[in-house]
């Protein structure tokens, strides 16, 4: 166990720096059963491994002096620690993930469609999409794995260019699993 | 050699008939067909392609939906290795870029195994705290889920422990009052509320994003460590969405588990940092080592077992497991926990909330009920593979599965309404397995652990587990048994849902319900009991006997051996859970049972039966073919298809070449030396000519439309107002395997198992017959599957099937029905319409099997 405790304050992977300990991470919890007539308890410090026990930790003690250690053998007193600021960075940066996806997906689905129709009318949004299916030829793909490696556009057109990819085989993807059904069912 | 090569020439017009081939003419053709092959002697190595010339981008890469070929791509990287060792001495930069690519491999799982482990650890932080907000909020900071936030709280009382003034339910923060009806059904509208949204947003994200995030993904891992390409399976998009999406799947409360999604996530680093090193990125067998690897960080981090996940990768998913890949595995996996430990998400120092860690002994009768749980986990997984096949091909084939957003919600809905009510399933399915594991000391408080002289505040607490049962018990039971019902429906139609889904919770859920019950029972039988002779043996009054927790361990592992057909791999993890050496032998004897009985209904496990389900193609190493079928019999094209399209090495025109691609859709030709001849020369896949073409075009000048194509070292004779011709030397395999067809089935499955291949020419007398892809071969194994004729009348049966192919005297008739030449050329495509049969692929298996 102290082992234990000394490789994880130094090796916090991902969050080492983002993280110093908090005093309120570690605490030793003692589980003590019924006895005689004192109901069960449990008592949490904030101590160190090695005061981790029920002498210190059970205060006020229930029992009289000559009890005590009978009534310490039953406890049970465990030191726990854990890492408030890696949760708090975790549950932070989870939901800024999934808060970003959420407005990209709005955007996708509802604002897009609606700015490209407003825009070039009814028929473009028609013909791009027969640009998308009509992709089957076998020498297209050729085409495709040649331009790949050869055309070096600017920054804007890349990013324009990886997103229609990107797409393209998104539509894919939900062809072959919600429409087809040819995999994953 | 130029004359030799030349002379190729004067042989076009022999017959290649076979059986009349003049006999001293055959040294020379085999000194010419060396030449060739081996681009010269000069280079002595065992060129597989043509890499003198400039690499054509591209040629080498697969397409979608397409197998790899293993050898291939063996061969490949062994080219690459020699070619760096013999660069190697040459400076001190190409000894840098050795060394770099030694490395690489280990390198690449150690990153996989850092991004897996702080995956899972990003996914079991938000999962618990999103599945606890479901129930309420953390007033004093936000993050903390339930069990966080009373953390350093000193009010929780031994009763009640999870309770403390910080932590405040939905009920008690919109109305007021933590008790009373009213707050009981606020609670209950903000559980199925957000259950509902959960899910719902899981599914929406799914769909718009990345529709490959869904489902467990292991039969799709199998199957693409099987040596299968599914582009954008293992992609960036797919990671991310399944992360996020896997946190809401399992916070919506929906049966499902993280474990088998978390083996995706995993094979998803490996994929992605494979791209970092050529090494990996350019051979898609290599690729798949790191993958196997990957896969076994992904157990490591679900189940905190890094053997156990090593042993899952080479028992479940990998296909081709050399000792390197078990090596670097092991270090994944290593590398994998240690993060995952150091993130330490669950504040218990383990890698999983039910860790379980027991001391008391098992005795020698209590194998009786630990073979019924096996007896029971074998049944339970026969029953759930027939019922969520069945469920999931009417999802497949008809238009219920038009609708998956809707699907989704409706099975969130109905899990939710039903789930609150019932303590235990409304709890987390990791935290319900954590209970039912945990054995019954002083110490618990749970309702399965009142037994009636703890309660009695009087008696003191006597050192004698084993107490009659008190009414909490008998409620705890009948609670226990709706949950068991429940679940075992819910499993069934949530596995499949378009959402990311694993196995491994709710079987091992359900198994430990069941072994729970059956642990409780077999106590108070014991209690009541104790003069029969079994009991009275082994338990005397007062001792300590009969650990329930312990049955619940070995009914989890029974339920999910009996789903996945796993055994030593599940052994050990549930081994590395627990922690105890003595429990092995229940524990082998459970998924033992189980496995037997689960087999006695049907052989295939889970994963398989998905496989199956969706067409991939998969050969599974584990099933023995015991066929006496010939390769002839499997062979395309059959008697009354269309002849074999293929090639000739030197005449003909891109012109015609690219007809023959336009019309066909098959995926590779073989190249003869002639119409008359028809000896075997190589094999050249579709995709590598097409781009050869397209590059050609754009590369070279005066590659025109009626160009000749040569397959040869040297270019053929042409007219000389002919154009350029065109070599496409390159992008020819010429060592493709090939077999007589007189070989039987049984060794064509067993060279397509081992060495991975992709397709196989068969071969009579030395000319070209047929092929036989792994296409054909599975189909080949479903036949004999539908009917299993008796071996002995095999013979006769495919003599009867196929009766005209061969006279009476056995002997094949004429060559020339089987292969013919593309002659539509010479009639200037007339016959167009004449489509010749050869190697069609996967795809078209899948397409088949969405018909069904």
């Amino acid at each position: 166990w102290t082992s234990d405790t000394s490789f994880k304050t130094e090796l916090l992977g991902l969050y080492g720096l983002l993280i110093c300990y908090n005093s309120e991470d570690i605490r030793c919890k003692c589980i003590c059963p019924p006895y005689r007539d004192v109901e069960g308890q449990i008592y949490k410090q904030n101590v160190s491994l090695k005061d981790c026990n029920c002498l210190h930790v059970v205060e006020p003690m229930p029992v009289d002096g000559k009890d005590v250690e009978a009534y310490c053998l039953r406890c049970e007193c465990k030191y726990e620690e854990r890492s408030s600021g890696t949760i708090k960075v975790t549950i932070i940066i989870y939901l800024s993930i999934l808060g970003l996806l959420l407005l990209y997906m709005v955007y996708l689905t509802m604002v897009e469609p609606m700015l490209k129709r407003r825009l070039f009318g009814h028929s473009q949004l028609i013909q791009s999409d027969d640009d998308v299916v009509g992709d089957q030829q076998p020498f297209a793909n050729a085409h495709n794995v040649l331009s790949r490696s050869h055309s070096r556009p600017n920054m804007l057109n890349k990013v324009e260019h990886a997103q229609q990819r990107w797409r393209r085989q998104v539509q894919e993807q939900r062809k072959s699993v919600f429409d087809r059904h040819v995999v994953l069912s | 050699m130029e004359e030799e090569d030349a002379a190729a020439d004067p042989y076009l017009p022999y017959d290649g008939g076979g059986d009349t081939i003049p006999l001293q003419e055959i040294p020379r053709r085999g000194s010419n067909y060396a030449m060739s092959n081996g681009g010269g002697a000069a280079s002595s190595t065992t060129h597989l392609l043509d890499f003198l010339e400039e690499p054509i981008p591209g040629v080498g890469t697969y397409d979608d939906f397409h197998t790899i070929d293993w050898v291939r791509e063996k061969c490949k990287d062994r080219e690459r290795h020699r070619k760096i060792n013999s660069k190697k001495k040459e400076s001190a930069w190409e000894f840098t870029k050795s060394l770099y690519d030694a490395w690489s491999g280990w390198l690449v799982v150690t990153l996989t195994g850092l991004a897996s482990g702080a995956l899972a650890g990003l996914i079991d932080i938000a999962a618990d705290w999103m599945n606890d907000l479901k129930e309420g909020v953390c007033l004093s900071a936000m993050w903390f889920n339930h069990e966080q936030c009373c953390w350093t709280s000193n009010e929780t009382t031994f009763a009640e422990r999870d309770k403390c003034p910080q932590w405040k339910s939905w009920a008690e923060l919109i109305l007021g009052q933590a008790e009373g009806p009213g707050s009981y059904i606020m609670n209950y509208f903000m559980y199925i509320y957000w259950a509902l949204s959960f899910a719902f947003l899981a599914v929406c994200l799914v769909k718009v994003f990345a529709p490959y995030a869904c489902g467990s993904g292991i039969p799709e891992i199998k199957t693409i460590l099987s040596g299968f390409i599914i582009r954008g399976y293992l992609g960036k998009w797919t990671l991310m969405i399944k992360t996020i999406t896997l946190v809401l799947a399992v916070a919506s409360g929906l049966s499902l588990g993280k474990e088998g999604p978390l083996v995706h996530v995993a094979c998803c680093c490996g994929n992605i940092f494979s791209y970092l090193f050529p090494k990996y990125s350019k051979n898609e067998a290599k690729k798949r080592e790191v993958l196997s690897a990957a896969s076994a960080a992904g157990v490591s981090v679900a189940f905190g077992a890094p053997i156990g996940g090593v042993l899952f990768s080479l028992e479940e998913v990998s296909y081709y497991f050399p000792l390197k890949t078990l090596w670097r595995s092991f270090f994944a996996a290593l590398v994998a926990a240690f993060v995952l430990r150091s993130i330490n998400p669950f504040g218990n120092s383990r890698l999983v909330l039910f860790y379980v860690e027991y001391h008391t002994p098992w005795y020698l009768f209590e194998l009786i009920p630990f073979i019924l749980l096996g007896v029971f986990g074998g049944l339970w997984g026969a029953f759930f593979i027939r019922a969520n096949i069945a469920w999931c091909r009417r999802r497949k084939s008809t238009r219920f599965g038009k609708y998956p957003v809707l699907e989704v919600i409706l099975v969130a809905a109905i899990t939710a309404v039903v789930a609150f009510p019932n303590p235990y399933t409304r709890q987390n399915t990791s935290e319900l397995i954590k209970e039912l594991f945990t054995d019954c000391g002083p110490l618990e408080s749970s309702q399965l652990c009142q037994y009636r002289s703890q309660m009695n505040g009087s008696t003191a607490y006597t050192d004698n587990p084993n107490q009659p049962a008190e009414p909490g018990v008998y409620s705890a039971m009948w609670q226990l048994c709706l949950a068991l019902i429940f679940k075992i429906i819910m499993t069934i139609f949530t596995f499949g849902l378009k959402v990311p889904s694993g196995l491994f919770i709710p079987s091992m859920a359900i198994g430990a319900i069941a072994g729970r019950i059956v642990g409780i029972a077999m106590e108070q039988l014991a209690y009541y009991h104790h003069d029969w002779f079994l009991f009275k043996e082994w338990c005397e009054v007062g001792a300590d006997c009969i650990t329930p927790g312990l049955y619940a361990m070995v009914g989890a592992a029974a339920c999910l051996g009996g789903v996945t057909r796993m055994t030593v791999s599940l052994v050990v993890i549930v081994f590395e859970l627990t922690g105890g050496l003595e429990y092995i032998v229940p524990l082998m004897a459970a998924v033992m049972t189980s496995k037997w009985v689960g087999d006695a209904f049907g052989r295939e496990g889970i994963y398989e039966a998905h496989i199956r389900l969706n067409g991939y193609p998969f050969l599974d190493a584990k099933e023995e073919f015991t066929h006496t079928t010939l390769a002839r019999d499997v062979m395309r094209p059959r008697n009354s298809d269309p002849p074999l399209a293929v090639l000739t090495q030197d005449d003909l025109t891109v012109e015609e070449l690219q007809a023959v691609i336009n019309e066909t859709s098959y995926n590779g030709f073989p190249v003869i030396v002639s119409k008359e001849s028809q000896r075997l020369v190589g094999f050249a896949l579709r995709r590598d000519i097409t781009i050869a073409i397209e590059n050609a075009r754009r590369k070279q000048e005066g590659i025109m439309l009626n160009s000749r194509v040569y397959f040869t070292q040297h270019a053929p004779t042409l007219p000389a107002d002919s154009p350029r011709p065109l070599k496409l030397r390159s992008i020819l395999d010429m060592s493709p395997f090939t077999v007589t067809d007189h070989t039987p089935m049984e060794i064509v499955v067993d060279i397509f198992r081992k060495l991975g291949l992709r397709q196989c020419l068969v071969t009579h007398n030395g000319n070209m017959l047929g092929i036989i892809t792994k296409k054909n071969i599975l189909e080949h194994l479903e036949e004999l599957k539908q009917h299993t004729e008796p071996l002995a009348t095999s013979w006769y049966y495919h003599k009867k099937r196929y009766p005209s192919s061969h006279g009476s005297d056995g002997r094949p008739r004429s060559r020339v029905h089987h292969v013919q030449l593309i002659r539509s050329f010479q009639d200037g495509w007339g016959g167009g319409g004449c489509s010749e049969e050869e190697e069609e692929e996967e795809e078209v298996c899948l397409l088949k099997g969405s018909n069904l």
